[in-house]
């Protein structure tokens, strides 16, 4: 016996059969009481509820609905409007990062003091606080007859910003984007195919041309005849008419997303602009190339190189950072799981929507982000992060 | 071979440096070396001339101080700090009893002592840390909780504000930092189980946001748990937070880990060395010194988030600033409120980062 004790084969598969057995265990354990519990409420376990109409209302929909929907798609409405959130969130805090990126490097002191100072501020206050900040800013804002204006086409009061739209219906303005994107994809790939660097330029040109064209085209087909091309808010009685409204917890939430991102992206930047060794910049300088140039072909494309990887890290935390929605009752994809807990009863089916869609969101930006950094990723060349 | 450095002795002296600048410059070279960056430097000091004189002036000069002075925020132009005079019990110590108010103030000290003498190398060995915090803790939790003394029991649900902010910090830190430590040597252990299940249940916790883990425990546990294994809600919600802090502080720890030569625990194998004995005295005391900014940056990132379990229902330093001007005449002060609430989480986070950064520069000294 004391032998067997002393074989190490033997001592390390008894360890790990008693951790098996405890986790299952503990699995085992899970499983029966939440069985007890559901018999207790009355409940059925399984996803037949999500064909249930909800009867509850909720603050914000990207999309058209009722109270009348079923849980299917009340559930893919949160999400959606978490992905709304997410994005124009990451979009903002990408462009205030940059900027911020290359304030904190441009050396004048006085200058990166600005960067450092913004950095500072916005990256040492949770999150949460500062959306319940200007959450409470944008709701004091006056009333509509009162609001404030910038240029009489976009208006900020306390039910909300309003935009300027422009009367084209929604799938042309998707198609003539989705365009672009195939047109910018397609050229890249047709580079390879080019060995003089001239003739690609030419057939750069022409299909940026005709590119153009048939998203002007797109643009045109898609305005309905009759209407004025653009649609600026109004103000009628106590209300505006026309225009876009982005609702007091979606603006509160981007601003607050857009600033704290930014603060973090914006050092996630100034550490790639410092990663690009000297050398580079000097071998540039050397063949006289423009500090222009020198910026954009050389110093930009090498950080952009370095920094993908924390990008992507910031990306998916601001993405997660999404949910504290919650605390100013913004109908993201969490809230409208826990609202569905509380009046639906399926506590298990729901959190497993939840973590399984907080994955699928996560792992998609995940693999996106990492497949661009294969793609881009220069042989030979070590990147120090 | 004397020659050739000569040579190039020669050469640096035949070029001789131009003498180095005075800082001072430096600084002008720096602010208006052309025109651009004089412009620029121009239009920066306005600004920040123009930030800083706004800022002050609502802060301190067109400000309102005593909570007496309330009527006089309407015409001043600055802040009312009157609310953070009449409120600043309640946001500070939530609903804990009036006259007990000391206790509370005098155990928040208590964590924060012991947070800045942990911040001194003299503690840096689990012998004299695990005691400080295991004191401090007990301290705090003996003044909050009472029933000992002659100090009478206040149970947590009447704890609030900045107390339970820093309960909640304290109590995450304390169970996640071994826990962490568990968790990234079982992600790394040879045995194939335990580094799956480990690496699973890491992965897994990582790509969830905080809010849904506080709410699957205080929303899901008493679902699936066993009656005598729940325990308070609160403690539910600390069990939670202590495990997704831990996931995220045992990749540090594992990064740590990993950048120790190979050939350090091969020593330690060598001399005949146990598991634990290599793992306490080779490879944990390495990696926690490669590590340190990294799992520090994760205590202030932690102490940030415990501003979210305001959302699964706690009164927290939050929660308690909306009650603080929820009420009659303190309406219209909210920014002040925030401003305040703000400043707090800002002076300690600010603090905990700075000296990330300070350890940062000190321990790259000598250190290949």
């Amino acid at each position: 016996m004391s032998s067997l004790t002393r074989n190490r084969k033997f001592r390390e598969a008894t360890l790990q059969a008693v951790v098996i057995s405890l986790v299952a265990t503990l699995l085992i354990v899970m499983v029966i009481n939440a069985r007890q519990s559901l018999s207790e409420q009355g409940m059925t376990s399984g996803f037949a509820f999500l064909q249930r109409s909800t009867g509850w209302d909720f603050s914000f929909s990207a999309l058209e609905y009722s109270i009348s929907d079923t849980y299917q798609r009340t559930l893919m409405i949160g999400m959606v409007n978490t992905l709304v959130l997410g994005f124009t969130g990451i979009f903002f805090a990408t462009l205030i990062g940059v900027v911020i990126g290359l304030i904190r490097n441009s050396g004048n002191t006085l200058f990166s003091l600005l960067g450092t100072i913004y950095v500072e501020v916005f990256r040492n206050v949770p999150l949460i606080l500062q959306a319940v900040f200007w959450y409470s800013i944008i709701i004091h804002l006056p009333r509509p007859k009162q609001a404030y204006s910038i240029g009489e086409s976009v208006f900020l009061s306390g039910r909300g910003f309003y935009f300027p739209v422009v009367n084209i219906s929604a799938t042309s303005v998707l198609s003539a984007f989705a365009l672009m994107v195939v047109l910018w994809i397609g050229l890249w790939v047709a580079r390879e195919q080019f060995t003089r660097v001239r003739s690609y330029i030419t057939f750069r040109r022409v299909a940026w041309i005709i590119g153009l064209c048939a998203i002007a085209a797109l643009i045109y087909r898609g305005h309905q005849p009759g209407t004025p091309w653009f649609n600026p808010p109004a103000l009628k009685g106590l209300n505006f008419r026309g225009g876009f409204r982005v609702p007091p917890e979606l603006s509160a939430l981007i601003i607050a997303i857009a600033l704290y991102g930014g603060a973090y992206i914006g050092e996630v930047v100034r550490a790639g602009l410092m990663s690009v060794p000297k050398g580079q910049i000097e071998a540039a300088t050397v063949l006289g190339i423009k500090s222009r140039h020198i910026f954009t072909r050389v110093r930009l494309p090498l950080a952009i190189r370095a920094v993908l990887p924390s990008l992507t890290n910031q990306y998916v935390q601001l993405m997660k950072a999404t949910t504290i929605g919650l605390a100013i009752g913004f109908s993201d994809f969490f809230m409208i799981v826990s609202t569905s807990i509380n009046q639906s009863g399926q506590t298990l089916e729901l959190i497993a929507i939840l973590m399984g869609g907080f994955l699928l969101i996560n792992l998609t930006i995940a693999f996106v982000m990492n497949t661009i950094n294969r793609q881009i990723a220069l042989k030979g060349y070590e990147v120090k992060s | 071979m004397a020659r050739a450095s000569t040579t190039i002795e020669c050469a640096t002296n035949a070029r001789a440096a131009p003498p180095p600048l005075s800082t001072g410059q430096q600084m002008v070279r720096n602010l208006f070396g052309s025109v651009t960056d004089t412009v620029i430097t121009i239009i920066c000091a306005v600004v920040l001339v123009w930030l800083a004189y706004h800022v002050i002036d609502w802060a301190f000069i067109s400000s309102v101080w005593r909570a007496e002075d309330e009527p006089l925020c309407r015409e001043a132009s600055g802040a009312c700090w009157s609310v953070i005079d009449a409120r600043h019990r309640i946001i500070l110590f939530g609903l804990f009893p009036y006259e007990e108010h000391w206790r509370s103030a005098l155990a928040c000290l208590v964590i924060i002592v012991t947070v800045i003498a942990s911040c001194f190398s003299w503690f840096w060995t689990v012998k004299r840390l695990a005691p400080l915090w295991i004191t401090g803790f007990a301290l705090f939790y003996l003044l909050m909780h009472g029933g000992l003394f002659g100090l009478s029991v206040i149970t947590p649900e009447r704890w609030g504000g900045l107390a339970l902010t820093i309960f909640i910090f304290a109590s995450v830190s304390l169970i996640g930092m071994p826990l962490s430590v568990l968790l990234a040597l079982g992600r790394r252990s040879r045995l194939p189980v335990i580094a799956r299940l480990v690496g699973l249940l890491i992965d897994l916790v990582r790509s969830l946001p905080l809010l849904t883990i506080l709410f699957a425990a205080a929303v899901i546990t008493p679902f699936v748990m066993p009656g005598w294994l729940q325990g308070d809600k609160l403690y539910r919600v600390i069990a939670g937070f202590a495990l997704f802090f831990a996931c995220y502080q045992a990749e540090n720890i594992r990064a740590g880990l990993q950048s120790i030569s190979t050939g350090q625990d091969e020593a330690g194998l060598t001399l005949g060395m146990s598991y634990w004995h290599r793992v306490g005295y080779i490879q944990l005391p390495q990696a926690f010194r490669n590590a340190l900014p990294s799992i520090i940056n994760q205590f202030v990132i932690t102490f940030k988030e415990t501003s979210i379990v305001t959302i699964v229902g706690f009164f927290e330093v939050l929660a308690s600033g909306h009650a603080a001007y929820g009420t009659g005449e303190w309406t219209p002060h909210y920014i002040e409120v925030y401003v305040f609430i703000g400043l707090i989480y800002f002076i300690f986070v600010f603090l905990l980062s700075r000296y990330g950064a300070y350890l940062e520069k000190r321990l790259r000294v000598g250190h290949g």
